[in-house]
């Protein structure tokens, strides 16, 4: 007996699954705005002069980028609670979520502020201008500039990572998929539907990046 | 009931990290095999065959890898082809290796100078033997590092593997931390064994690279 395909089945759950691409994009948005932020201070703390906090930055990044992303999820959701810090499915996603991508864009970060040129940075000391503005008007503009595709990417694998955020019962995506499975039993169907959602959201998400690293870096006046 | 101790969980997880091991390996060879033969057709120059590697490519890198494994869990069965775990777990590791390892090498293969096409086509090779013993081999030198680099992720990769319920470290800590009650020392514990593996892969890496760079300059 051949498998009758029902791709109608899962009209009806249209809503579950918009509010699923709303969740998601929340994850994304929240993970990539405060990850690739955290991403820049570990970076700024990676040239640190005080060797402790860079040593610290250098193992963060390490535990972060050798240990899988789902793991660091339960360790967070299941394993927190232990220590008395209690969070809800969406704020474990969340930190989750920044977290990994920090530690990811630390590194990238850092790569990016390494190609400066040490004239550049030799003629702001000149100027007397002290650490800080050096970093905010000379080394983390040109800095980013270089390294956006690389961030942009790690920024998309990020947001198609959240999917595995429905095992914590965080109701994204994933979770809605999940969820309308159980109802119709059309496993095969909703996947196939939600993953060309995914395709979409990552596609979109890629060009939103691409339009705001040219806004950010194109401009000729100084901010 | 029984009390568990550190050595009992350290112990089971250690049994279930054979698998995460096993299933890397499995998965990366398997996956580099047909990267290499993508890789081939993508060069060899018929452009619907280019386009078609060039959508395999960006249906993987943008798709979650969970998503995968569901359609061919839950899709294969559909088509009379009934899938453990574990099968399901193998292709869909394999096939979303392949397709990051086939950008990796394009690059790489991208890399090797123009002008060593254009000599070796002078001096009448054909598509395969200017691969065989001018391209492939200037072209694994840059990489080596990107390479081992990668296979970290297919590690990582693997722990996702646990929600279509393949027994690996992952699955193996949950099952731990039903019984036991203790997740903040279990999972604690799998990110460490995770760390063990990955680690040094990662700075195996990293030496590569710079002695890539050492080289070139």
């Amino acid at each position: 007996m051949a498998y009758q395909f029902d791709f109608g089945s899962i009209l009806p759950h249209w809503k579950l699954l918009l509010d699923g691409v709303v969740l998601t994009t929340e994850l994304a948005a929240v993970g990539a705005v405060a990850g690739v932020g955290l991403g820049i201070l570990g970076a700024w703390a990676r040239s640190s002069r005080i060797p402790v906090i860079s040593q610290i930055v250098a193992v963060y990044v390490e535990l972060i980028r050798n240990t899988p992303f789902l793991v660091q999820l339960f360790f967070i959701f299941f394993g927190l609670p232990a220590l008395g810090v209690k969070l809800s499915e969406f704020q474990a996603a969340a930190l989750a979520m920044v977290i990994n991508l920090g530690a990811y864009s630390t590194e990238i970060v850092r790569a990016g502020i390494q190609a400066i040129p040490q004239g550049q940075i030799e003629a702001a000391q000149s100027l007397a201008m002290n650490r800080v503005q050096i970093f905010r008007y000379i080394v983390i503009r040109p800095a980013l500039k270089k390294i956006w595709p690389a961030l942009s990417s790690q920024v998309v694998i990020v947001m198609l990572g959240s999917s595995v955020c429905s095992q914590i019962a965080a109701e994204e995506l994933t979770f809605a998929a999940n969820y309308i499975q159980g109802m119709n039993f059309r496993a095969f169907e909703v996947y196939f539907v939600t993953t060309g959602m995914y395709l979409v959201m990552s596609i979109v998400l890629r060009q939103i990046l691409k339009i705001f690293g040219n806004f950010l870096f194109e401009r000729r006046h100084h901010a | 009931m029984p009390e568990f101790t550190l050595w009992d969980i350290v112990y089971n997880l250690l049994l279930a990290a054979r698998w995460t091991v096993l299933l890397s390996l499995v998965a990366f060879v398997m996956g580099g095999f047909v990267a290499l033969v993508l890789l081939l057709v993508r060069t060899a120059g018929n452009p619907w065959a280019m386009r078609l590697v060039r959508g395999y490519v960006e249906l993987f890198q943008g798709t979650p890898l969970l998503m995968q494994l569901f359609i061919l869990f839950f899709g294969l069965p559909l088509i009379g082809i009934d899938v453990s775990p574990w099968i399901a777990a193998m292709l869909g590791l394999t096939l979303f290796t392949s397709a990051f390892l086939t950008e990796i090498w394009r690059g790489c293969v991208e890399s090797v100078n123009k002008g060593q096409w254009e000599a070796s086509a002078t001096l009448g090779m054909n598509f395969t033997q200017q691969m065989r013993y001018i391209i492939l081999p200037q072209a694994l030198r840059i990489a080596v590092a990107p390479t081992v680099g990668f296979s970290v992720q297919v590690v990582k990769g693997t722990a996702v593997t646990s929600i279509i319920g393949f027994v690996e470290l992952t699955k193996a800590g949950t099952m731990i931390t039903n019984a036991t009650y203790a997740p903040f020392t279990v999972y604690g514990c799998v990110a460490v064994l995770y760390f063990v593996i990955c680690y040094p892969l990662s700075l195996y890496a990293r030496r590569l690279e710079g002695k890539l760079h050492n080289v070139s300059r």
